[in-house]
């Protein structure tokens, strides 16, 4: 990692300020009470776009080599496998009721 | 290049090895907070109905501190900049704004427990009726805020330490680190906890 690949305090101002962006939009879309499942998409999309900036720009993992991003990276499938895993015994169980 | 790249070696990720155990730590704190928040997605599912979370909490209030939380991984992000230039001085500026936004934070989170538990929700217990509710709050914004604090005390030490001049660059980078997973965790129970 050295300086020129951060761009100087650039690279952060414009990280901190598309996270507002993103941040307004997710408030401005829910007052506008769209229908539930198009909210979870948006809003789970948005919080993924935030969470992608905030570890390559801010936590600097987009300059670290490859092999350390897919270390980091891969275990965090293991989240969205248990989501997946779980979700249709939940609604098994909104089912039975 | 691929093959030095994966070709093992004294450090086949290039980076130092106190970095890469907050690396390691961060992981499994994420996977605890992944556990944390599908237990509350499947709880949710399978109960089939849920408190207006809007009617609930001042969404206006959650916002200030999202946004709070925001400026703060944006000044520690430039103070991890100026240690690694050695600009000295504006490290220690950039963690202590860091340091005054955590406290910002959870004075904001101390607020609004407060008034949630003046409403007369308990952890197994709340006036709208599912129980759930109220401890899943409690229990996943409890532990975040947890982390915020040893946060905002690990930072304490480390602008400290790096005033007295007894640790390197790399240090402030790897507080750092934990200071952006706080607010990255944060921006999912945001989105699930507040505005779903």
């Amino acid at each position: 990692m050295n300086e020129t690949e951060h761009g100087g305090y650039r690279i952060y101002v414009l990280t901190w300020f598309w996270l507002l962006m993103i941040t307004m939009l997710e408030v401005g879309f829910v007052l506008v009470h769209p229908i539930k499942v198009l909210l979870a998409v948006v809003l789970v999309t948005l919080s993924l776009m935030k969470a992608t900036l905030i570890i390559a720009f801010f936590m600097h993992l987009k300059y670290e080599r490859l092999n350390f991003i897919y270390a980091v990276v891969s275990p965090l499938f293991l989240g969205v496998i248990l989501f997946f895993a779980l979700v249709p015994d939940a609604l098994n169980v909104l089912h039975l009721r | 290049m691929l093959a030095s790249d994966w070709g093992g070696g004294h450090s086949p990720f290039a980076v130092n090895w106190p970095k890469l155990m907050m690396w390691l730590f961060l992981v499994q704190d994420t996977l605890t907070f992944a556990g944390l928040l599908t237990g509350y997605g499947v709880m949710r599912l399978s109960l089939g109905r849920w408190p207006v979370q809007g009617e609930i909490f001042n969404i206006w209030l959650v916002g200030f501190m999202t946004f709070i939380l925001i400026c703060s991984s944006a000044t520690m992000a430039v103070a991890v900049a100026a240690a690694r230039r050695g600009v000295r001085e504006l490290v220690v500026r950039f963690v202590w704004l860091t340091v005054l936004g955590g406290l910002m934070f959870l004075s904001m989170q101390a607020y609004e427990w407060t008034h949630f538990i003046r409403e007369g929700a308990r952890l197994f217990g709340n006036p709208w009726g599912i129980p759930q509710f109220s401890a899943t709050f409690f229990i996943i914004t409890g532990f975040h805020g947890a982390h915020v604090t040893a946060g905002v005390i690990y930072l304490f030490i480390t602008v400290l330490r790096w005033t007295r001049g007894r640790i390197q660059p790399e240090s402030i980078e790897i507080a750092g680190l934990y200071w952006h997973f706080v607010d990255l965790v944060w921006v999912f129970i945001f989105t699930l906890l507040y505005l779903l």
